[in-house]
């Protein structure tokens, strides 16, 4: 054993490293979820009304995502149109 | 006017009623004229923590419900004049404190006191709702361990959404961090989260970090707050974070475990 070995089985990567890298993502999840606008259920539900008028989609077909950096808020809006809508 | 001081955390057990009776009894002691209300409606145990229990006739929500005023219902502390508790109610029923109820009775003890103290219960539900809806200050109660961290991540939202002063969009409530149980060894070994790990995650104001200690069970066996304990590493911790709260600048302790011979650091395990 080098003396190398000897600084390094001095400080073993414990469980302490793992449990901050979980906390920063799940903090991070919380967070975002937390500062998701109000509106974005009652804005998922009448995005899905207007469009089941025109093609008939599930009623989970329409998903709204929100996300949020420093500098900008994304609202990502996704809608899965059933297969041969194309008429 | 009092300043009214919130010790809350989310998770319960992490030493928020530990907390709350130092943080009472140093503000006391250096003059200040302070009251520390117990909102632990059905699991009241502040009154023990103060060594008060005995005493206790009338409580907050007898105050509350007009069964009995504030001054029969506060507890002047044995060993500080400028100190009084006021004790929470044995009942069942948590919804016993309303807004309305619960903000008259601040108003009041505002007229004659420094400092109010909150000690809030666990969760994040109507008592500890109550317990910092009218806060001033907050001191997050934190335990170096993934669930207190995250639950006082949760209650930092809480704060700043639900609080009286984020209602009426008046200056937010300022949160401190108290991190408590902390074992500088076991950070060392790192089998612990450190005090730079919490505070890169919840990047709040550093109050003070409190030791784990046997200091603070004997404290609370004998109903003396542990912050009188001016020989124990907690009680000297204790004293510290209330200096830091009234401004003074003081130099972190306990952070690290007493600095051992470089042989035997050597050669440790
Ligand atoms: N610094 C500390 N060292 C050792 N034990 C502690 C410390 N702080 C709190 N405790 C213990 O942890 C338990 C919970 O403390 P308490 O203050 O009642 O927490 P909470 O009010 O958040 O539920 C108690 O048994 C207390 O003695
Ligand atoms: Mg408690």
């Amino acid at each position: 054993m080098g003396l190398l070995d000897v600084f390094r089985s001095n400080r073993p990567r414990g469980s302490a490293s793992v449990a901050k890298e979980r906390l920063q993502i799940l903090v991070a999840h919380d967070r975002a979820f937390r500062n998701r606008p109000s509106y974005l259920p009652e804005l998922q539900q009448e995005i899905l009304e207007v469009i089941r008028k025109y093609v008939e989609v599930d009623l989970d077909a329409v998903s709204v995502n929100y996300e949020q950096d420093d500098e900008q808020e994304f609202l990502e809006l996704n809608i899965v149109l059933p297969d041969g809508s194309r008429s | 006017m009092a300043r009214t001081i919130v010790i809350t955390s989310g998770k319960g057990g992490v030493g928020k009623t530990t907390t709350a009776a130092a943080m009472a009894m140093g503000l006391a002691q250096r003059g200040h004229r302070t009251v520390v209300i117990d909102f632990d409606v059905g699991l009241r145990n502040l009154d023990l923590i103060m060594g008060c229990e005995r005493r206790v006739v009338y409580d907050f929500v007898n105050v509350i419900n007009g069964e009995a005023n504030l001054n029969q219902a506060l507890i002047r502390d044995k060993r500080c004049d400028s100190l009084y508790v006021l004790p929470a109610s044995q009942t069942r029923d948590k919804e016993a404190l309303t807004p309305e109820g619960v903000g008259k009775v601040l108003e009041e003890l505002s007229k004659g006191h420094d400092y109010i103290v909150c000690d809030s219960p666990a969760g994040i539900e109507h008592g500890a709702t109550m317990a910092m809806y009218f806060a001033d200050d907050a001191v997050v109660v934190t335990n170096p361990e993934v669930s207190s961290v995250r639950d006082s991540d949760r209650m930092l939202g809480i704060l700043s959404s639900k609080s009286r002063r984020a209602k009426q969009g008046d200056e937010p409530i300022k949160e401190h961090l108290l991190l408590t149980r902390y074992s500088a060894d076991r950070v060392e070994r790192g089998e612990m989260l450190g005090v730079d790990d919490v505070q890169e995650i919840l990047s709040l104001n550093l109050l003070g970090v409190i030791p784990e200690s046997q200091a603070v069970l004997n404290a609370s066996n004998a109903g003396i707050p542990v912050v009188l304990d001016n020989a124990s590493n907690a009680g000297q911790a204790y004293n510290d974070m209330v200096a830091r709260y009234l401004g003074e600048d003081l130099p972190m302790r306990f952070l690290a475990t007493e600095r051992k011979g470089i042989f035997s650091r050597l050669f440790r395990g």
